[in-house]
């Protein structure tokens, strides 16, 4: 049949676009520095399965946490119809599924229970959004245009694929009870609507069926290639980003090889820099481009859901500084598909090319001071706060002790007072300018004796 | 350290003191509190005087990792040259240095936190706080340092200590993983804030006012001058005072001189 030959060819173009558009995002996370994650495979699937299966970080915000688990576990088990969807679309049975009975019943009326369930919470995510205007989704310098209507875009898709749906089993129920045959399946919600089609005689509900089962499965086609350049493709990128996330405690930075060398060498001029493998730079001190970053940390920019729990949480952000840890991640992404690929056939997350970048910002093309502002990095408390909160385990403070480094030893840019702390630990072993010798004068007058 | 050394002598442990803890005016009597709680429950313990240095978790927080590394590996290479086993601190910066930063320089040890070690105290019944009394019915909130919270997951241990003291212990409306930092963090203690429209010490204080508390407990020297600063900058001081989990406890066990 012709249909189904059209429908072959759409699924196999939508799967390829996809394809391509992966394969330029894995580019360019290539772009980063390589760093091997493999340790503790075990304790790594535990995480997985409870912070992006288990949506465990959600936790800390009940009511979008219930309102994003019902969004998420519906996507979870209405994609399981995608099966039989695409299925009947290649050789065109009818609800192929149909035959597995009462388990076909009950998933159905799941399904439709959950596309319910998610149509409310969508419409209340339009109306957090766009009425009440939650702070955390909507101020910042880094919530551009492009930003809030992406989150628009996607709420309204997702309402439109729910509703092709049930127009989809609310004709189907119809025709079947006009032609008194019995429907696979069970539809508690299309049930009770199903009266709203009354008027309709037999061709106009087959045309309403097959608009609605086309305009589903397309609908999810586009959806698939337009998340690469949305922040919904946290749904792809939060396993493996989760995966790889730092298992150590929050409070231990990274040490940077290179220098542990150099030091070693000055040290002790008998010592033997190991010498690196074929091709493999030795690390810069600190991070001035999207290059000098890990893999890892450019994986945690096309993770960003956008979402501000970090910056909501940000000491240094709500007390009026320029510092927000989510424009960190976002101006990563942004730099990144400016360097290197942008993924999908538009360029939405080019900030610079949509008016006045709203930091004092320089011409360099770089991410450091092209993207992100000294003042905004030296506002950083380092107190852990965004990583604790990012439901995604992005790690934005990793991001941003980089480019301090390469701020104080590649360019010496350090603030005055910073520079002069320096001095006091070189000269006196106290970031204080205290004299060494009184290091014991808080035992005088005490019964202890000096040991 | 060295005295012991020559007399051939072994330390329990080694008391890492900070430069909080040595130069700091207000915080050298958490030094000493925390010293007399040693004395009392008759530990060996030793200090390196005037062989400590910087941990360098400032430099490291600035973003100067070349001389924390510098200050690392001659630390590292002192408390290997003492054979040191076990360290333990009451400054969550150097807690987190030394535990986590120091072994992929080679410095392994044992690191514990003032905290920590207070509550074990309690738990083997080493510290019994018999004058408890004074404390019955007062109103003290704990501020959870980054460093010590966030940053290494230790939540209960300092809060278990104040328990003892038969206290009145309330919460901040931000307490443990969602604490909010008291704004020294990262090196900020040593520069001035960057422009914004309020201090960081200031917002904590204020929360910290807002439990009705008149005892804030601390475990972390820079929280301790922070949230002291805020106080007085809200003329509270005759009011609400600051301390070390340390101090508390001593003066509960009647330590203070
Ligand atoms: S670590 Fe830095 S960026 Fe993250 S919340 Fe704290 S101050 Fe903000
Ligand atoms: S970094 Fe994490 S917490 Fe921050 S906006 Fe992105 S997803 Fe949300």
């Amino acid at each position: 049949m012709l249909s189904n030959f059209i429908f072959l060819i759409i699924t196999v173009l939508a799967v390829g676009l996809f394809i391509w558009q992966i394969k330029k995002i894995r580019r360019n996370i290539k772009l980063g520095r390589e760093k091997k994650i493999n340790n503790n495979a075990s304790e790594r699937l535990n995480k997985l399965l409870l912070v992006a299966f288990g949506q465990q970080k959600m936790f800390k915000r009940p009511w979008p946490a219930i309102l994003h688990g019902v969004v998420y576990v519906g996507f979870v088990v209405i994609n399981i119809e995608l099966l039989e969807i695409i299925t009947d679309g290649i050789f065109g049975t009818h609800r192929v599924l149909g035959f597995l009975g009462p388990v076909y019943s009950a998933l159905m009326a799941i399904n439709e229970i959950l596309a319910f369930l998610v149509i409310i919470a969508c419409v209340i995510f339009l109306i957090r959004r766009n009425i009440t205007k939650v702070p955390r989704l909507t101020r910042g310098p880094e919530m551009r245009a492009w930003s809030k209507l992406d989150a628009n875009v996607i709420l309204i898709t997702e309402i439109v694929l729910m509703l092709a749906l049930f127009a989809f089993n609310i004709a189907d129920l119809k025709l079947a009870a006009i032609s008194n045959e019995e429907l696979a399946g069970s539809f508690p919600i299309s049930n009770w609507l199903v009266n709203g089609l009354n008027t309709f005689n037999v061709s106009a509900l087959e045309a309403v069926r097959s608009v609605g089962w086309w305009f589903h499965i397309l609908g999810i086609f586009a959806f698939l290639n337009y998340l690469p350049s949305s922040k919904h493709f946290h749904i792809i990128m939060a396993f493996p980003n989760v995966y790889y996330s730092k298992l150590e405690p929050k409070g231990k930075f990274t040490t940077n090889e290179s220098i542990t060398h150099e030091i070693k060498a000055m040290l002790d001029p008998s010592y033997l820099v190991p010498t690196l493998p074929e091709g493999v730079e030795p690390q810069k001190f600190g991070a001035k481009d999207v290059e000098d970053l890990t893999w890892k940390q450019l994986l945690d920019a096309y993770t960003c859901t956008e979402c501000g729990r970090c910056t909501d949480v940000c000491p240094a952000n709500f007390t009026g500084k320029l510092l927000s840890p989510r424009k960190i991640i976002m101006d990563t992404r942004d730099r990144m598909e400016e360097k290197g690929e942008h993924p999908a056939i538009f360029r939405p997350n080019h900030y610079k090319e949509q008016g006045e970048p709203r930091v004092k910002v320089t011409e360099e093309k770089t991410l450091l001071r092209g993207y992100v502002t000294p003042e905004e990095l030296w506002a950083c408390t380092t107190c852990n706060a965004c990583v604790e909160a990012c439901p995604v385990n992005i790690d934005q403070l990793s991001s941003i002790m980089e480019m301090r480094r390469f701020l104080v030893l590649e360019e010496s840019a350090a603030p005055t007072a910073l520079n002069a702390m320096f001095t006091n630990i070189e000269n006196n072993g106290a970031p204080w300018a205290f004299s060494p010798s009184d290091r014991l004068n808080w035992a005088d007058n005490l019964f202890v004796n000096v040991k | 350290m060295a005295d012991l050394m020559a007399k051939g002598e072994e330390p329990e442990i080694l008391f890492w003191v900070g430069c909080a803890g040595a130069f700091d005016d207000r915080y050298k009597n958490v030094t000493r509190a925390f010293v007399r709680i040693l004395e009392h429950v008759g530990i060996k313990y030793a200090v390196l005087g005037l062989e400590e240095s910087c941990t360098g978790d400032p430099a490291k927080r600035a973003g100067n990792e070349f001389l924390f590394q510098m200050q690392a590996l001659t630390n590292i290479e002192v408390l290997n040259g003492y054979n040191i086993k076990k360290i333990i601190t009451a400054c969550p910066h150097c807690f987190n240095t030394i535990k986590n930063e120091y072994p992929s320089l080679g410095g392994n040890y044992e690191v514990i936190h003032h905290s920590t070690f207070l509550q074990q105290l309690i738990n083997e019944g080493k510290v019994r706080v018999a004058g408890g009394e004074a404390f019955k019915g007062k109103r003290i909130t704990f501020h959870d340092s980054c460093y010590l919270g966030r940053a290494n997951g230790i939540y209960e241990a300092p809060r278990e200590v104040l328990a003892t003291l038969d206290a009145d212990l309330v919460e901040m409306k931000r307490s443990r993983a969602n604490g909010l930092c008291c704004g020294a963090g990262g090196a900020q203690m040593w520069k001035e804030p960057e422009p914004g429209n309020k201090d960081i010490n200031i917002e904590r204080t204020e929360e910290a006012l807002a439990t009705g508390a008149t005892v804030i407990a601390s475990a972390c020297p820079f929280c301790l001058t922070m949230l002291s600063d805020g106080v007085k900058n809200k003329n509270q001081e005759d009011q609400v005072k600051v301390f070390d989990i340390a101090e508390l406890i001593a003066s509960a066990e009647n330590l203070n001189a």
